[in-house]
């Protein structure tokens, strides 16, 4: 049987892969073994599905992964052992398989790792990309990125599957991937997001559920937030027709339920202030006072610095240049994009001289070209005001 | 073939013919700039010419190291006088003339006033393999 509802789902197969390693794991495998046995199915349904596609495709993938790896192990000294545990071990339910899939996503974010290598791995193994996808995205050569991948197995070859996992580390590296936004030919925030919603629909979590707004949210703006020629526009300039409305209703019913369970954390708050950017249907009916407010909560919640930064930007919108500038004066001096925010805000007070110098200068600290052409360019739309 | 670096100076250079700080261009005269470098590579990428190319941070620190146990030495940022890479590329081309003669058309970027900056490059090339056949 041919024709396009036969040929072979490399959506469906991404999704399945996590779950089958999971499995092969559960039943005693070696995280890397397990892994290669699944590769060798994949390639098999790769082979055979197109003309014949399985009534069970999961089920199938299990059955030849666990075969490749008996295949590959039939040899070895330790194959009795194997088998023997392999028979007492009963068939997974679904409850088994949610558990599993989890378990593999604390595994490939655990804490032992380096966030460089939790990233690679947790694409690699629960995302289910190639390693030369993952290199490309982290424009790094691909010996490169397998080197960095294989030495993650290693970290976590000792870790036991059924140790109790942290969501935290897990939305953490999610977070990471997600902020990564795209190159080449992976779209890694459609990929963190994929992931997120996995993570949420087996966790009980408000604070997932908030991580999982947050990026559907900012998501919802990506069409709106660069230029054809990949320079940047900044919020208040973005055209909101083009903003992704059901992306934003979708964050927005998942954030209320979350708060709703008043349990208030980072991302929770952090998606709370992006749904008021969402919210204004221009930017000058932006609710300045509430961001404050949930600014505030943030602050509280983290003490970061970059928080207060972003705080004081709020505070100039809300209260005036004024105040903005003196919530600015707490701010450590060294922090990347204060002086842009305070050449911001120099200008909205009306300080065009000040405000055009300090914007050259943020543009030769900052830390990534699209911003420093973003900040080039505002220095040079003041600085051409000014000679009028 | 063989590759040849390109380098942009931020300071070390001879001074360019048209040297006025892009904070000073207005807003159009940067956005001519940047699409002309981006047209430049994607030329490059079309012809089979172009190898890589990153703009680099322009502060920077030397350091050495300074003997068994102790933290490696760092020295900067760097003082005022020093030279400064602000970017590179990387081209493979077939010649030396063709290596000058793209150089020089990345030299003509547009800058204040729509002109072409006339901005000094540094081409280098690099050392390559030993050939296989010798005699």
């Amino acid at each position: 049987m041919t024709g396009p509802d036969r040929a072979l789902d490399e959506p469906l197969l991404k999704e399945l892969t996590p779950a089958i390693t999971a499995v092969l794991v559960r039943r005693g495998v070696d995280f890397a073994t397990a892994e290669d046995a699944v590769q060798e199915a994949l390639l098999q349904a790769a082979l055979s599905w197109p003309d014949q596609r399985p009534a069970d495709p999961k089920g199938w993938l299990v059955t030849v992964a666990w075969r490749k790896f008996l295949d590959a192990h039939r040899s070895e000294a330790s194959r009795r052992d194997r088998e023997e545990r392999v028979e007492a071990e009963p068939p997974p339910g679904p409850a088994e398989v949610v558990d599993d899939t989890l378990r593999l996503f604390f595994l490939c974010a655990h804490p032992s790792l380096t966030p460089a290598s939790a990233v690679a791995l947790t694409l690699r193994a629960v995302g289910g990309l190639t390693t030369r996808q993952i290199a490309r995205a982290y424009l790094v050569p691909e010996t490169t990125m397998a080197q960095r991948i294989s030495r993650a197995k290693r970290t976590v070859a000792g870790v036991r599957f059924d140790e109790p996992g942290d969501p935290a580390t897990v939305r953490r590296v999610l977070y990471l991937v997600f902020n990564e936004g795209y190159t080449g030919d992976v779209d890694l925030a459609a990929e963190a997001i994929r992931l997120t919603r996995q993570l949420a629909s087996m966790t009980d979590d408000e604070e997932t559920a908030g991580l999982l707004a947050l990026m559907l949210l900012h998501h919802a703006r990506r069409p709106a937030r660069t230029r054809p020629d990949g320079s940047l526009v900044p919020l208040v300039e973005q055209d909101r027709s083009r903003w992704d409305t059901a992306l934003i209703a979708e964050g927005v019913v998942i954030l209320q339920a979350a708060l709703a369970r008043d349990r208030l954390g980072e991302f929770q708050a952090q998606a709370a202030i992006a749904a008021l950017h969402a919210d204004a249907p221009r930017a000058e009916e932006t609710d300045w006072p509430q961001i404050v407010e949930w600014y505030d909560e943030l602050l509280r919640l983290t003490g970061s610095p970059v928080v207060a930064l972003n705080r004081a930007v709020a505070v100039g919108e809300a209260d005036g240049a004024a105040a903005g500038l003196a919530a600015l004066a707490g701010v450590d001096p060294d922090l990347p994009r204060r002086t842009a925010a305070s050449a911001y805000l120099h200008e909205k007070a009306g300080d065009l001289p000040t405000a055009a110098r300090l914007y050259a200068d943020a543009a030769r600290s900052a830390t990534n070209l699209a911003e420093r052409l973003h900040l080039t360019r505002q220095a040079a739309r003041i600085g051409q005001a000014l000679r009028g | 073939m063989a590759k040849y670096l390109l380098l942009k100076h931020y300071r070390g250079a001879p001074a360019a013919v048209n040297d006025v700080p892009m904070d000073q261009w207005t807003p159009q005269e940067v956005q001519d700039h940047i699409q002309f470098m981006t047209d430049f590579a994607t030329k490059l990428e079309g012809t089979g010419e172009f190898v890589d190319g990153q703009a680099l941070a322009p502060e920077g620190t030397f350091v050495r190291y300074d003997g068994e146990g102790r933290p490696p030495v760092t020295d900067g940022p760097f003082a005022e006088t020093k030279d400064l890479i602000a970017g590179w590329m990387i081209i493979d081309v077939d010649s030396y003339e063709r290596a000058v003669e793209l150089a020089g058309e990345l030299s003509a970027a547009p800058g204040a006033g729509g002109k072409p900056i006339h901005e000094w490059l540094e081409l280098r090339p690099f050392l390559g393999h030993a050939p296989t056949v010798t005699e």
